[in-house]
């Protein structure tokens, strides 16, 4: 049986025991649930769950073993001749095997009689199925794929028992179990317990996940080039990772990718620091509780528009216009009408990243401005300071610690930024420092090194991860230190 | 009290005041509101500008210049041998653009013999007219040989043109429509063929290097799979680990680990999570490239810890209470949770769910790493088969060279656009009808 359908089973199973259970309950407390120790409806859930989570944990349990085993058994099956290849060429092999087996799934047994044992022939049939194969399969290989699938169908079988037979013992040991003074509610809620920390767990499996991943590909990155290139190379120029080329070694130096990235995100921070500031002042301090209720909401706005919009804007609207410009101004200056601002520059991805992080900085300062607590306002106002020199002097020094933590945690968001550098920042590896001219990010180039054909074993591909968790660990620290600081902030007025 | 303090006599005239910089001080006030004015008047009108650059290059997108000609399906030209019978497949490799260029050709006058003119005329038909003939006669082969009028796609180049996109006064040689080409325009627009009609197409159609024929049909539903598996999976465990982290977790480093953790994970960049999903749910797993399923997933990572905070917030907005007077009625604390508390906060996890999925909705640079950027015609039937995103395609056509391009790249990022109005207006909404105070 396939395992939608065992799904389906022991769903319908779990309905079943739900009502049978529960029903039971009601018959043994003779129709009064005030008789039980927990409402029937608990009895009914834990027949349920005795039923079906055994049977689910054998079923993953199942899905998951059953191909390593069988995998080992077929390849430890193959000819002397053929282990003795190296462990691509077995694992291309034991491919072969795997469309085969599939493909023989497809054929009927006559198609299989008149193919007999001529592979080409074998290969044509197959290719006419959809099923592609990657070259004439060897006899050897025909014979594994039919001990392939003559062991899937057995595992299949075995498994279909097994998890049906466990959730019937599981739904005839608890049914037993329902008695006046059984606790069905609480083991129900011990499972529903587990369950939610099961759930809040995933918290910790994506980031270790993260972390593991990357490690990994960017330890496999590591092992051929060196650590101290990638971190200190200035030079980035990865080549191509064209299928089987290992002779075309690429240098892959972090420095002018770094370079590019934290540029474009201190030209970002100018624009959105000054913008996003003055605008959290204004709204908390002085703008009247209208036009606060209008203008927060499109300035949030801002927030909500997809990056790639941003990008979009800056490649066709803000690029041309800042290229325009500069040439118009060239040519009222010089009489040469040549554009000084290529159309994507630092200036162009920056600008629009600013836009973009306008709202994070002023709705996070705007929370920490409003968080000043009204008597230091009140103290410096009596004392005969104006308003602005009370947000100054007072309010502002008071919200400073935590306007950091907000600023970090921008320009972390900035550093982390993809889709407007990839329109609008260009793609050429630089170091130099006119912020009219094109320059690339980490993220650009996570994005063009892994766009298009893989290859999981080149340093082209690789050298990605090992970007990925350049950024991860310059995000993450930014993003700690920043919470650390408002962390600390905080406490001081609660 | 002695008036102790006596001007000297003389001193009639009142005492200049000291001089406490009260203008200095007073215009340093006013600079200070202008900044912030200034600051905030800024961050709107780039709003403006953006929304206003995008509708005005995209709204044009939505309709669509067609010919609409008397076609004749010639059987010459289909099946000159009468073959269909026997070999199905004469009705789809037949010429078809050839049959629309003899129609255009013939409304317009242009003589079979003339070689250079016909050419023009082709220039100026889609060449998705070849799909959309052979559908009509693979689905009804009855109209060989007679004459249907037949709305036609007009080229990318005639399209631009007939909505003034291109500038007809640059010289002849250094645009894609000749003059020649413009008069026919004309001409066919004076006798009602030619027109702008409602552009379905962008809606239904999958990708197409044809600007005229190019839609976001399977970015649509590649979308929708993804948003409906993102808000299968993401909602459910962002409820339960809510659940748990605000309600039952003893307060210990576990614990403590696990919060500083989602307060990360909602920082990391979303490239990071596309990283994640290739090397795990790609390589490790062997899951297809470019299926919604992986895209879904990926998402569904990097949705969790917005949905998850807005989910603590909205239960710890619950008076404390409705909890104590559950359980002093002699619930338990999981009955007390999930049948007082949970509903009580449920506007607010449904806000912050909706918000989560707009964000998910808009998300590109995940999607890139794991083969998402595919060029996809075909519809995908279901979340394993490969497919694109909404904001995807609109990156894809991003990059395409040509002029007609930049208007369906608008026009599907107003298409976006208006989908994360509706779900932020739905989540408004949902906040005033059910929000309680207490």
């Amino acid at each position: 049986m396939s395992t939608p359908l065992i799904l389906l089973i022991l769903a319908i199973i779990a309905v079943v025991c739900y009502v049978v259970g529960t029903r039971h309950a009601l018959a043994i407390a003779g129709g009064l649930s005030s008789k039980l120790h927990s409402r029937p409806g608990y009895y009914g859930s834990f027949v349920a769950i005795c039923a079906v989570l055994p049977a689910a944990i054998v079923l993953a349990a199942w899905l998951i073993a059953s191909p390593l085993y069988i995998n080992s058994t077929i390849r430890g099956g193959f000819p002397e001749d053929v282990k003795a290849k190296s462990e691509a060429e077995q694992g291309l092999a034991f491919g072969m095997v795997n469309s085969l087996a599939r493909g023989m799934d497809i054929l009927t047994l006559d198609e299989i009689d008149k193919v007999g044992a001529n592979p080409a022939e074998l290969r044509s049939a197959l290719g006419a199925k959809g099923v592609a194969l990657a070259g004439d399969p060897e006899p050897y290989m025909v014979e594994s794929a039919g001990d392939l699938n003559a062991m899937n169908k057995i595992s299949n079988r075995v498994m279909t028992a097994v998890v049906l037979i466990v959730a019937l013992i599981g739904a005839g040991l608890s049914y037993t179990r329902i008695s006046h003074r059984f606790r069905a509610r609480n083991r129900v809620e011990r499972v529903i317990l587990g369950a939610l920390v099961v759930a809040s767990s995933i918290a910790i499996i994506t980031t270790i996940g993260i972390v593991m991943s990357m490690l990994t590909e960017a330890g496999h990155f590591f092992g051929r080039v060196p650590a101290w290139e990638f971190f200190f190379g200035t030079v980035w120029d990865p080549r191509f990772a064209a299928a089987g080329a290992a002779a075309s070694e690429g240098q892959f130096g972090l420095i002018p990718l770094l370079l590019g990235t934290l540029y474009i995100g201190f030209v970002a921070m100018l624009v959105a620091v000054p913008v996003g500031l003055f605008s959290a002042i204004y709204m908390s301090e002085y703008a009247s509780p209208k036009l606060r209720s209008v203008a927060k909401p499109l300035l949030e706005v801002l927030a909500g528009i997809p990056t790639i919009v941003y990008g979009f804007f800056a490649l066709t609207t803000v690029g041309p216009f800042l290229r325009d410009l500069s040439s118009s101004i060239n040519g009222i200056a010089t009489g040469d009408f040549a554009n000084f601002i290529q159309a994507q520059s630092v200036l162009t991805a920056g600008f629009v990243m600013g836009i973009m992080l306008i709202p994070y900085v002023s709705s996070l300062s705007d929370d920490i401005i409003t968080a000043v607590p009204r008597a230091l306002r009140d103290g410096s106002l009596g004392l005969g300071a104006t308003k602005s020199e009370t947000i100054k002097k007072v309010v502002m020094p008071a919200a400073l610690p935590g306007v950091v933590g907000a600023l970090l945690m921008t320009a972390s968001r900035a550093i982390g930024e993809t889709m407007i550098v990839v329109l609008a920042a260009g793609v050429a590896a630089r170091m130099q420092l006119n912020p009219f001219e094109p320059m690339t990010t980490v993220t650009v180039k996570i994005v063009s090194q892994l766009t298009g054909d893989l290859e999981f074993t080149s340093p082209q591909t690789l050298v990605a991860f090992a970007l990925g968790i350049t950024l991860f660990v310059i995000t993450l620290c930014l993003n700690i230190y920043a919470l650390f600081i408002v962390r600390k902030y905080r406490e001081q007025y609660e | 009290m002695t008036d102790v303090v006596s001007f000297p006599a003389g001193a009639s005239a009142k005492p200049a005041r000291r001089d406490i910089g009260i203008k200095r001080r007073y215009a340093a006030e006013r600079r200070f509101r202008a900044y912030g004015i200034a600051a905030l008047s800024f961050g709107i009108l780039f709003l403006f500008i953006l929304l206003y650059s995008v509708v005005s290059k995209g709204y044009t997108a939505f309709q669509q210049t067609m010919i609409t000609v008397p076609v004749e399906f010639s059987e010459q030209i289909i099946d000159k041998d009468n073959e269909r019978a026997t070999d199905p497949q004469k009705l789809v490799t037949a010429n078809y653009p050839l049959i629309a260029r003899n129609a255009v050709a013939k409304v317009l006058g242009v003589a079979e013999t003339d070689r250079s003119g016909l050419r023009a005329v082709n220039q100026m038909i889609s060449d998705g007219v070849r799909g959309q003939l052979r559908d009509m006669v693979v689905a009804n082969p009855q109209i060989i040989g007679t004459t249907q009028t037949v709305s036609l796609l007009a080229a990318g180049d005639i399209d631009s043109a007939f909505k003034g996109q291109i500038d007809l006064s640059v010289s002849e040689n250094n645009r894609k429509v000749s003059d020649q080409q413009v008069g026919w325009m004309n001409q066919l627009a004076e006798s009602g063929a030619l027109g702008k009609h409602f552009n379905t197409g962008i809606f239904v159609n999958g990708n197409s290097s044809r600007p005229e024929a190019a839609g976001v049909g399977v970015a649509l539903i590649g979308s929708f799979y993804m948003m409906l598996i993102v808000l299968v999976l993401s909602l459910p465990i962002g409820v339960a680990a809510s659940i748990y982290l605000e309600e039952f977790a003893p307060k210990n480093k576990f614990t403590d680990l696990i919060e500083v953790n989602i307060n990360n994970l909602a920082a990391v960049p979303s490239i990071v999570y596309g990283l994640l999903g290739l090397a795990v749910f790609i390589n490790f797993m062997g899951l297809p490239r470019s299926a919604s399923l992986v895209g879904g997933l990926v998402l569904t990572l990097m949705t969790l810890p917005t949905i998850i905070i807005a989910t603590r917030a909205a239960l710890k907005a619950v008076p404390p209470s409705i909890r104590a007077a559950a359980l002093g009625l002699g619930a338990s604390k999981m009955q007390t949770i999930f049948h007082h508390v949970l509903p009580l906060a449920m506007p607010g996890i449904l806000t912050g769910t909706i918000i989560g999925l707009a964000h998910a909705l808009g998300e590109t640079a995940p999607l890139l790493l794991i083969g998402m950027v595919a060029f996809v015609a075909n519809y995908p039937t279901t979340p394993m088969d490969p497919s694109t995103a909404l904001p995807v395609q609109i990156y894809m056509w991003a990059n395409e060279a040509e002029r007609a391009f930049v208007e369906r790249t608008s026009g599907a990022i107003i298409i976006l656009l208006l989908f994360l109005v509706v779900m932020n207006v739905g989540a408004i909404l949902l906040r005033r009808r059910f929000e309680r105070r207490w």
